[in-house]
């Protein structure tokens, strides 16, 4: 079984949970010219923190690759396709060797904030022009996603 | 634009006309207003409403929800009447909703709302609003902000007396507003209209609301002599299980009312011992009457309406059980009745007088105890006036309609021919201040004003008459709104804003109540509609017969499948369109060309149904009709239809699964 870190919080995301603060903090967030990402409405689902390193262990862990496989279908597999063609969003293969898993995970569970700080995502989005829709995936769904990208990969 | 209170309705006018040429009070229709008053409504960018106001929307049969103070219009709740924006009434999950006994009805007249409460106090869970044509109460999920259920009430027409709720939400009322021969099955009601005092009658409805889904059913039902009634509120604190209304037409005129049913110096408030009602039913009392109502109740989990015919309803006799209704005359054919925050005073407002009756709970209780009666009506004991009374407010203003409270001692009434909202203090009587309204106030709402526990801060006149206030518009305006501050001791105007529809009773409650309910999505997985598509990769086309279902899912930015063949003039297609965005705010629209329904806006995870029928032979487009992206234009696609004895077979696909 591979273990999970939770790393804190980043700058943005530390502003983002400060906005949800106390009054007086959202007073004066309020007074002064707000940043655009403060603009994102505090109530905005978000599903996990910041991910800075993820764990891999071989061999996959199968249940987790059947339950990405089912989470794929469901949420991603109308933009991406398992092969190398781009569709709505970049096809699949080899993502988990072009990127890194705490990167991947970041991207599907708080895509907001990948698209406000992340240079590689915001160049993803220039080329593909559709924001990738925040599906309201869980870290740990994320996590099985993930293990279903290193199958589709080859991994074993 | 039609004042309430359509008896005398002409006189009023004359009077108001009268009143507004001669009176000192509005010469001009600019107000002065101190220094700083925008800053008490200017809600700066980014930033929110401190409260929101439901407003009911009269003839455009929904509700539509505004914050405070901005005056700032957030949405139209669709509830009674069909609602091309949102498909409401039309897709196939929510025609069924308007479903009546006598079948499909497009529309209806909501006039007034209550919020849940528990304890006396708002609790945020339900809005319930009437329908007073053909009569139906609904309850509206704070939640979703959808209309969850409507309920018929038999035995009923001209709902207007709905639906105000007792102080735990036990009940919500409906009473009868024009009296008309009962529905009991059997009966003949086709009977002479001048046969009014022997075959006609009103009913008062108890509709129970069921503590953890809201569900309604009709309790029971008491038959009242065929008079006109008109508000209601429940007691509450000391008078909890008393349930008061107000009614007109205690001369049982069945034409003219305008005339014969303003003969009478005084008309009733009725009080109810819904106690003692719920008695009489545990011991077996009562009738039951055969009657056929519809009952249709959204399953969230299916995503569909649930419609059922209820046959049968109790009802209560007063004459017969002795206890259960009390009249209380009251001046002038009282519009409003209004109880304090603490139960202690109802307050009738007759609206052709010049001044307010306040009746005594405690005095009720007493005069009840030593029979002090000034007789009865049609065998329902009529309490003495003077013996119920705590007092009059003398010299009010003109027209008093509606009574709301701030909870600091204070009643505020809104003056329906002078044009004003009226401060008076409940002990004394005394009015301590009053300020104008532009112009003819009908309702008027105090943030929390009906309950045991007001919220104050905010008074809002929802008036009768627009006029000048805005752009004109020509023949038909908007409908007038002010917003005035209440928090000290005089009242200060602070904003006008235009409503939808013609606003009736209406709530305001803090947002802290409601916006952390509020649904962002619908989950993919909780999904249980039966035609949903839940990946893009079951996406199909499957016909039975000449019936054509379409399964459908949409997502930035395409609709799959996007070419669909195979479908033949006659048939009946069915686009059953899933979107798989799991997202907040992201719905994507469906429509095609020739559609005749509406199109349809279909929330992120939520399956919606359109039904289409094809008359011609050739290529439709159809499309996303709600931006969803960049590529929101790129949203698009075709259904070939041919012609009915075609054997073009069923084929569907999009990119490189569309037919070759």
């Amino acid at each position: 079984m591979s273990s999970k870190h939770f790393i804190l919080p980043v700058t943005l995301l530390a502003c983002l949970s400060l906005g949800c603060g106390s009054k007086e903090e959202a007073e004066t967030a309020a007074a002064e010219s707000p940043k655009p990402s403060e603009l994102i409405d505090k109530n905005a689902v978000v599903h996990g923190k910041q991910i800075k390193s993820v764990e891999l262990t071989t061999p996959l862990n199968q249940e987790w690759v059947s339950k990405g496989k089912a989470a794929y279908e469901m949420k991603c597999l109308a933009c991406h396709r398992l092969d190398e063609t781009r569709l709505v969003g970049p096809g699949w293969k080899d993502v988990t060797k072009r990127r890194e898993p705490a990167w991947i995970l970041n991207m599907v569970i708080n895509v907001d904030m990948m698209l406000e700080t992340d240079e590689e995502a915001r160049k993803l989005l220039e080329l593909c022009l559709v924001r990738m829709p925040n599906q309201n995936i869980t870290e740990p769904e994320a996590r099985e996603v993930l293990e279903f990208m290193r199958h589709n990969d080859g991994e074993e | 634009m039609k004042p309430n209170p359509r008896p005398a309705a002409t006189v009023l006018l004359a009077l108001a006309a009268a009143v507004l040429a001669t009176s000192c009070k509005p010469k001009s229709i600019i107000q002065k207003v101190e220094s700083g008053t925008a800053e008490k409504v200017y809600v700066a960018p980014g930033r929110k409403d401190e409260m929101y106001n439901f407003v009911s929307g009269g003839f455009s049969g929904n509700v539509a929800v505004y914050g405070l103070p901005s005056g700032r219009l957030f949405r139209q709740i669709p509830v009674f009447s069909a609602h091309t924006e949102s498909g409401w009434g039309y897709s196939e999950e929510t025609k069924a909703m308007l479903e009546t006994s006598q079948g499909y009805e497009p529309w209806d007249d909501q006039h007034h709302l209550a919020l849940s409460q528990t304890k006396g106090e708002h609790d945020g869970r339900w809005v319930f609003a009437n329908a007073n044509n053909t009569p139906r109460v609904a309850r509206i999920s704070t939640e979703t902000f959808r209309t969850e259920e409507i309920l018929e009430v038999p035995n009923s027409s001209g709902n207007h007396s709905s639906p105000f709720i007792t102080e735990n939400s036990e009940y919500i009322v409906a009473g009868t507003r024009f009296a008309y021969p009962l529905d009991d099955e059997g009966a003949n009601p086709d009977v002479p209209i001048s046969s009014f005092k022997e075959n006609f009658k009103s009913v008062f409805s108890m509709i129970s609301v069921a503590p953890e889904t809201g569900r309604m059913k009709v309790a029971f039902q008491i038959i009242v002599p065929g008079i006109d009634m008109d508000l209601a509120r429940a007691g509450k604190g000391k008078s909890h299980g008393w349930m008061f209304f107000s009614c007109y037409n205690s001369e049982l005129a069945h034409t003219l009312l305008e005339v014969n049913a303003s003969q009478k110096d005084k008309d009733f408030i009725g009080a109810i011992n819904w106690k003692k009602c719920e008695e009489y039913i545990k011991a077996g009392k009562g009738r039951k009457s055969r009657n056929k109502h519809l009952h249709h109740v959204w399953n969230e989990e299916i995503q569909t309406t649930e419609s059922t015919v209820e046959e049968e309803v109790v009802m209560l006799d007063p004459a017969e059980l002795p206890g259960i209704l009390y009249f209380m005359p009251c001046p002038k054919s009282p519009h409003g009745c209004d109880t304090d925050p603490t139960g202690s005073y109802i307050v009738g407002s007759g609206k052709l007088a010049a001044l307010i009756p306040v009746f005594s709970f405690d005095k009720i209780q007493a005069t009840i105890a030593a029979k002090d009666y000034e007789g009865d009506f049609h065998g329902i004991p009529v309490l003495k006036y003077e013996s119920v009374l705590h007092g009059e407010v003398k010299k009010p203003g003109l027209g008093p309609l509606h009574t709301e409270f701030d909870g600091k001692g204070f009643a505020y009434t809104s003056m329906f021919v002078t044009s004003e909202i009226v401060k008076w203090n409940i002990e004394t009587l005394q009015v301590v201040d009053r300020s104008p309204t532009f112009y003819s106030v009908g309702h008027m709402t105090i943030a929390g004003g009906s309950t045991a526990k007001p919220h104050g801060k905010y008074a809002i006149a929802y008036n009768k008459i627009t006029k000048d206030r805005y752009l004109p518009t020509g023949p038909e305006l908007t409908q007038s709104a002010q917003l005035y501050d209440i928090s000290g001791d005089k009242i200060k105007l602070l904003l006008d804003f235009p409503t939808v529809g013609e606003p009736h009773y209406a709530e305001a409650i803090p947002a802290d109540l409601i916006a952390p309910r509020s649904r962002k999505i619908y989950k993919l997985e909780e999904n249980k509609h039966p035609h949903a598509t839940k990946s893009e990769k079951d996406v199909k086309v499957l016909r039975e017969g000449n019936v054509v279902h379409v399964y459908m899912t949409a997502i930035r930015s395409h609709l799959a499948p996007d070419n669909i063949e195979g479908i033949k003039v006659g048939d009946e297609v069915y686009f059953h369109v899933t979107n798989l965005e799991q997202d907040w705010d992201v719905p994507h629209g469906f429509a095609i060309k020739g559609g005749r329904t509406s199109e349809l806006l279909i929330m992120p995870g939520e399956t919606v149904t359109l039904k289409w029928t094809p008359k011609r032979v050739g290529i439709s487009p159809f499309y996303c009709t709600d931006f969803c992206s960049a590529l929101h234009q790129e949203m698009q696609g075709y259904a070939r239809v041919s012609p009915a004895d075609s054997d073009v077979p069923i084929r569907y696909g999009i990119g490189d699964t569309a037919p070759k």
